[in-house]
């Protein structure tokens, strides 16, 4: 431990400070907080209430006004720190306002009333997680469907691309034909083709052979992919023909040197394709908006879409649900991230 | 069995011809060795018999049969490749059981042939690792390992050698020979080491730019080279080839002279040599006796020594004739010869090779 501690805090200019140590720190410093201070504030702010995301200055923490129940009040009343007419600093709970004055009762001593100035006053505040913002969407509205739609759509996309690309990927890597490079420039030009101009014609595809508001629709027209056929086919073609060869002298049929032979040895550009693949269909949302229109089919990302609505954006549970939506793309990146690495400097893709 | 023929075997990509009318006999049980330079289109001849390649033309049989259109796996053949091509993520057990799964063979059968060629090539403690784990050497035992259980009847081996280092090329050597003198299966073996070739086979096939030059057993080749470029390329050092005039033709032998002042006599067949031809005269280093400034008459030659290499039982003498044409001697024991001095050798006139115009080999008289 103390070694960690020695290797984080070691400096060039040993005992003292160089002036690149300073600079060093500062950019790192500044790094971290440029990259990780939104998500930070995008997790802290989705613990807040309604009124603490209302509020100006915002705070960082999630905060809120405490309350108390005293005898003879049906709700809960707010907590300030009040100094009454005598000099005297007490904790009180409002009652009511009435413009500038606050009239306030000590929840030890429900009977008497003081009428305090609101500027006399400061609530007494604490760091204050609100869950309800997760437990309500879970609970009430269907997020837990919609959870079960984004991990069918994602899991089912990612197996169906995985298996077609690599077939397509094989076959341009290891055999020759006629058309072979044309085929695969074809592909590769789809790439500058955005999702945007191809919406309506695949939406009217969709519509006709009557996958429009189902899963099915979403995954299948998203499974094969120009830049997963090109990532795959360029790692594979850096495994040896011989083993093709070998694998041909050895009895093996074309479908088991795919699978016995290739797949395997692919097995580093697949677990890249399959990273890259979960992230595209989990945060996918234009395509799911289009072709799902019933709430039962919506996934995560449509369904955040509802709490946005024309008067009244519900932004406690926006940020709270976007959370949950980030974490299995967090994990991904946390624990496959050297794969990611590796892919990206293999394919020369981002 | 095992007895492959090749007929009138073409072989073109695009317009690119690699392969010119190969006419190929190898008998059961022979030890074959293509060999010549790269390029020369030995392995794609080898990738042809294994059926990884289809001939343009002509046609392949094994025992008779005509399998020219046959797939590789129907062939009944075993391949070593050169990159041995074992499969990386299967253990050893797994590279060598994977021909014989897809083949359907009962489990139990599968484990004996494994045992068995594993004790063989003594592999057998390394069965569990994957390839990555293995030295050179013994993936080179694996990759031999997986042609032997297949059982098949004859091995094609493509430069099986040229990834080991110098010392484990000759012992892996000793031991293909002695594996071929077990399994008396046929084998066709590619290089372009000759000395691979002359230690190994029984027969060698000389091939230069898609075409065979010479078939023969190695000391016919090296006795009696068919051309030019086997006398060049079989025999190491190579052979000095010195270009000659004839100035006299007697009935079964000619006189001819050349650079350095050497005239010789040479037995020939002179039906069809002339007082005047161009000839080619070939004179293996080995040939060169012996440093001798006394010599007179004939088979003697003048030539300015550049380096002299003292091995201990030989020494190999560069030098250079008159007109900068390099000369190679490898003399017996260690005679004293000095750097930058005009010496005078003395040939084996009987072990002179006579080469016409064409470069094709005119033989004794």
């Amino acid at each position: 431990m103390s070694r960690v501690l020695a290797f984080l805090t070691r400096r060039r200019g040993g005992k003292g400070w160089h002036w690149t140590d300073i600079v060093t720190w500062a950019w790192l410093v500044g790094g971290l907080i440029v990259m990780f201070g939104p998500a930070l504030w995008l997790v802290f702010s989705s613990f807040k209430t309604p009124a603490a995301l209302a509020e100006f200055p915002p705070t960082l923490l999630p905060v809120a006004t405490q309350t108390v129940m005293v005898e003879g009040y049906d709700k809960p009343l707010e907590l300030y720190r009040a100094t009454t007419d005598d000099g005297e600093t007490r904790t009180l709970a409002q009652i009511r306002r009435v413009g500038i004055i606050a009239q306030m009762v000590d929840p030890r001593d429900p009977g008497t009333v003081y009428k305090i100035n609101i500027n006399d006053r400061v609530p007494v505040r604490s760091v204050d997680f609100a869950t309800e913002n997760y437990v309500e969407p879970m609970e009430k509205n269907d997020f837990t469907l919609y959870l079960r739609n984004s991990v069918f759509v994602t899991a089912i996309a990612t197996i169906i691309t995985l298996l077609t690309n690599s077939m397509a990927a094989f076959a341009l890597s290891k055999y020759s034909f006629r058309g072979r490079d044309a085929v695969m420039l074809l592909i590769v030009a789809t790439l500058m083709v955005p999702l945007p101009v191809l919406l309506v014609p695949l939406y009217s595809v969709v519509s006709t052979v009557g996958l429009f508001d189902t899963l099915w629709g979403v995954i299948l027209p998203t499974v094969a992919t120009p830049t997963g056929v090109f990532l795959l086919r360029q790692y594979m073609l850096t495994i040896p023909d011989e083993l093709i060869d070998a694998a041909r002298m050895d009895h093996a049929s074309e479908w088991q040197i795919y699978w016995r032979i290739i797949l395997p040895l692919a097995a580093p550009a697949l677990a890249v394709l399959a990273i890259f693949s979960v992230v595209w269909r989990w945060n996918d949302f234009l395509w799911p908006l289009v072709v799902l229109s019933s709430k039962e089919n919506y996934t995560l990302q449509v369904g955040l879409n509802t709490y946005a609505g024309e008067l009244n954006v519900q932004w406690h549970f926006i940020l709270a649900m976007t959370v949950v939506t980030m974490i299995p793309v967090v994990l991904v990146f946390t624990f496959l991230q050297r794969y990611i690495t590796s892919g990206i400097a293999g394919s020369g893709l981002k | 069995m095992g007895r492959i023929t090749l007929t009138n075997i073409d072989r073109a990509y695009n317009k690119l011809k690699v392969l010119h009318d190969i006419n190929l006999d190898i008998e059961d049980g022979e030890f074959m060795v293509l060999v010549g330079p790269s390029g020369c289109g030995k392995s794609t001849l080898l990738r042809l018999i294994a059926g990884l390649d289809k001939p343009s033309a002509g046609s392949i049989e094994i025992d008779g049969t005509d399998v020219t259109t046959v797939t590789a796996a129907e062939r009944g053949l075993a391949m070593v490749f050169q990159s041995y091509a074992l499969y990386p993520h299967m253990s050893v057990r797994k590279n060598l059981a994977f021909g014989l799964e897809n083949q359907h063979m009962p489990k139990a059968e599968i484990e004996e042939r494994i045992r068995e060629a594993a004790r063989m090539l003594e592999i057998t403690d390394y069965l569990d690792r994957r390839p990555g784990q293995l030295s050179g050497g013994q993936k080179q035992r694996v990759a031999i390992g997986r042609a032997v259980v297949r059982n098949p009847t004859a091995f094609l081996l493509d430069e099986p050698l040229s990834n080991l280092d110098a010392e484990l090329r000759i012992s892996t050597r000793a031991e293909l020979a002695a594996l071929h003198n077990r399994l008396k299966t046929t084998m066709i073996y590619v290089t372009h080491d000759q000395v691979e070739a002359m230690t190994l086979a029984d027969r060698i096939v000389v091939m230069r730019a898609g075409r065979i030059e010479q078939i023969g057993r190695p000391l016919d080749l090296y006795n009696a080279p068919a051309n030019l470029f086997v006398a060049g390329f079989i025999g190491a050092p190579r052979m000095n080839l010195l270009s000659a005039k004839i100035v006299s033709v007697q009935g079964s032998s000619v006189t001819l002279e050349g650079p350095g002042g050497l005239t010789a006599t040479v037995s020939a067949d002179t039906a069809s040599l002339k007082v005047g031809d161009d000839v080619t005269v070939g004179i293996r280093p080995h040939d060169i006796t012996s440093i001798d400034a006394a010599a007179s008459g004939e088979d003697h030659l003048d030539a300015e020594v550049t380096l002299v290499e003292a091995l201990g039982p030989e020494t190999v003498v560069h030098a250079t004739i008159a007109g900068g044409l390099p000369l190679l001697a490898v003399l017996a024991g260690q005679p004293v010869a000095e750097e930058a001095r005009t010496v005078r050798f003395r040939l084996n006139h009987e072990k002179l090779h006579l080469f016409d115009a064409n470069g094709e080999r005119v033989a004794a008289g």
